[in-house]
């Protein structure tokens, strides 16, 4: 009893973000993924506070923790200063660390954000990068984003920006040297592990899908096979 | 003595906004979506009111796009957020100006959480020292980007060329201010008006002539939600937000929208598109959609700056409806040359 509870407590968002729950369920009341999806943050600080280790495990292999959209809007309403929204980053942390995340259609979603974020940090430092954001995986971007994928330098060159270029300004490219730095920092700080670990489970989960890496990406970007939905 | 209280609440959530002389970090989202925004602050601070904005290129991602979809460790948060602070220390400021919502929540969460965990800070700064060898100090104040518009916004109206007034009718235009989540609703001391009442963008509307729009979903999330928009399956979650966003704001018939966050504007005015292919509802007066804005765009137009200047045809919304009730001149074949 309270292992889980006492390896939730050495993340510093789970320390601010848990005090005493009454239960009152304002912070499920506020909360946009709640109406969208089979969600209730009251119910998962219950849990949390309970220190059942069983519950708790349970609730790091579900899809729940994965609803959050991460407004916060939890942190202004609740009475007793909780922070629902933190005590979720660090449920999503320790599913990570433990590997538990692959057990949930939407914890497996993972991977893919990485590739794509974490691969923009690295090799661009910018979390979104313009060459990597496309209309085809983006059709909701509209008309006139293909417009500007099309024509993307004369679009920036018209708006001012200094795309890819030397020195600052919108959109620059970042010297190598600043690049080397981050990957220093996510080397020292545990990113670089962490993301190896989410690829290897990942890769390992794919080979028992019978998927190539890129299926597998292809398959956690797109499927909704499990009812989410509060409906 | 509930007035005096009144203005005891009030007084908390007024923050200390630096006249002049900032380090500026710029932002992901709004240099892919809204790039002329940037250019244009920096016009606006540097090149009419003549104040001192230092960007340097070596400044990064503060990494809050990969923290909140839970790609990176909390300590690699800190660390180039550190990093960051290092430039400024280096480049001899202290007052820290960040175009990201996002971001600036994840500068006030990180100083926060320095200060009631100041060995986590000293780990921080070991870590580096341990990757970058470098050193800082944290900033005298923080401000958002548009705190410091908000703070000139009097200075701006002093050399307005328009107004947010609809010159058909010569009575206000109404205006829809969405404030970005993070902004206040994390630590509201930390924003101007707090979560409550944010006046950031209230002041600017005011000020520049237009009516704010109060209606019941105004402080819900335009429905982002990180790993919600960015995975494709999570879409409808962002979508959702969006349209219940519009349901609610529809009855009061607003003109425009002005938002502060870079990523908001860019969902309220795509879910917009979506919601008319889809269900073939558009919203605002006679079907053509409610143009959404940055702040920078509407200061922006009120300064008399060219519409394609500041980007306005990039966004998939039309502006034109706005531009004509405001009364700017345009050039339709000047839209989309290149």
């Amino acid at each position: 009893m309270g292992k889980l509870y006492d390896k939730l407590m050495e993340d510093y968002r789970f320390k601010e973000g848990l005090n005493a729950c009454i239960n009152c369920g304002t912070c499920t009341a506020i909360c946009p993924a709640a109406e969208f999806y089979k969600y209730d943050p009251r119910s998962i600080t219950d849990i949390v506070q309970s220190k059942d280790d069983d519950e708790i495990e349970a609730l790091l292999k579900s899809e729940t923790i994965w609803y959050c959209g991460q407004c916060m809007s939890c942190v202004t309403r609740c009475p007793r200063k909780n922070a629902p929204g933190f005590i979720i980053q660090a449920l999503r942390n320790l599913s990570q660390e433990l590997g538990y995340f692959i057990e949930a259609e939407k914890g497996r979603q993972q991977y893919a954000i990485n590739k794509a974020i974490c691969g923009n940090i690295l090799n661009y430092g910018y979390c979104i990068y313009p060459r990597t954001f496309s209309h085809k995986n983006h059709p909701e971007s509209g008309p006139v984003h293909k417009w500007i994928e099309e024509n993307l330098e004369a679009v920036h060159k018209r708006l001012g920006s200094n795309l890819d270029g030397e020195g600052p300004g919108v959109l620059r490219q970042i010297p190598q040297s600043d690049l080397d730095e981050l990957k220093r920092i996510f080397d020292i700080t545990g990113a670089t592990k962490r993301l190896e670990l989410i690829e290897e489970l990942s890769l390992k989960k794919a080979k028992e899908l019978n998927m190539t890496e890129e299926e597998y990406i292809n398959y956690t970007y797109t499927a909704v096979e499990k009812d989410h939905l509060n409906q | 003595m509930i007035v005096n209280g009144k203005q005891k609440i009030w007084s908390d959530y007024q923050k200390e906004i630096p006249d002049n002389h900032y380090f500026y970090v710029r932002s992901c989202i709004r240099q892919n979506f809204f790039p002329a925004s940037e250019k244009t602050f920096l016009d606006i601070v540097r090149n009419k009111l003549g104040l001192d904005f230092f960007e340097t290129e070596h400044h990064t991602t503060c990494g809050g796009i990969a923290y909140h979809s839970d790609s990176i460790p909390q300590e690699t948060l800190m660390t180039i957020v550190a990093r960051q602070f290092a430039l400024m220390t280096e480049s001899g400021y202290e007052n820290y100006v960040a175009s990201c919502i996002t971001s600036f929540g994840i500068y006030t969460e990180v100083l926060d959480t320095w200060h009631h965990f100041p060995e986590l800070e000293a780990k921080i700064r070991q870590m580096l020292w341990d990757s970058c060898k470098r050193e800082f100090k944290k900033p005298t104040h923080l401000a958002h980007a548009s705190d410091v518009i908000y703070k000139l916004r009097g200075a701006i109206n002093q050399n307005a060329k328009h107004r947010l007034i609809n010159r058909y009718t010569g009575k206000p235009l109404k205006v829809v201010e969405h404030i970005g989540c993070h902004y206040s609703k994390m630590f509201p001391s930390k924003g101007v008006g707090g979560a409550e009442y944010p006046y950031v963008l209230v002041g600017m509307v005011e000020s520049w002539g237009g009516e704010i729009v109060d209606y019941p979903e105004r402080r819900h999330c335009c429905g982002f939600g990180f790993r919600q928009y960015l995975v494709q399956a999570n879409r409808g979650y962002s979508i959702s937000n969006t349209h219940k966003k519009f349901e609610s704001m529809s009855p009061f018939e607003p003109d425009m929208i002005i938002t502060n966050c870079p990523g908001c504007p860019y969902f309220l005015d795509r879910w917009q598109y979506v919601i008319s292919e889809m269900e073939g509802k558009t919203y605002g007066q006679n079907g053509q959609g409610i143009p959404v804005l940055t702040y920078e765009e509407v200061a922006g137009l009120v300064l008399g700056y060219n519409p394609w200047d500041l980007g306005l045809q990039i966004h998939q919304t039309n502006v034109e409806p706005l531009l004509d009730k405001i009364g700017i001149e345009y050039k339709k074949e000047d839209k989309y040359k290149l």
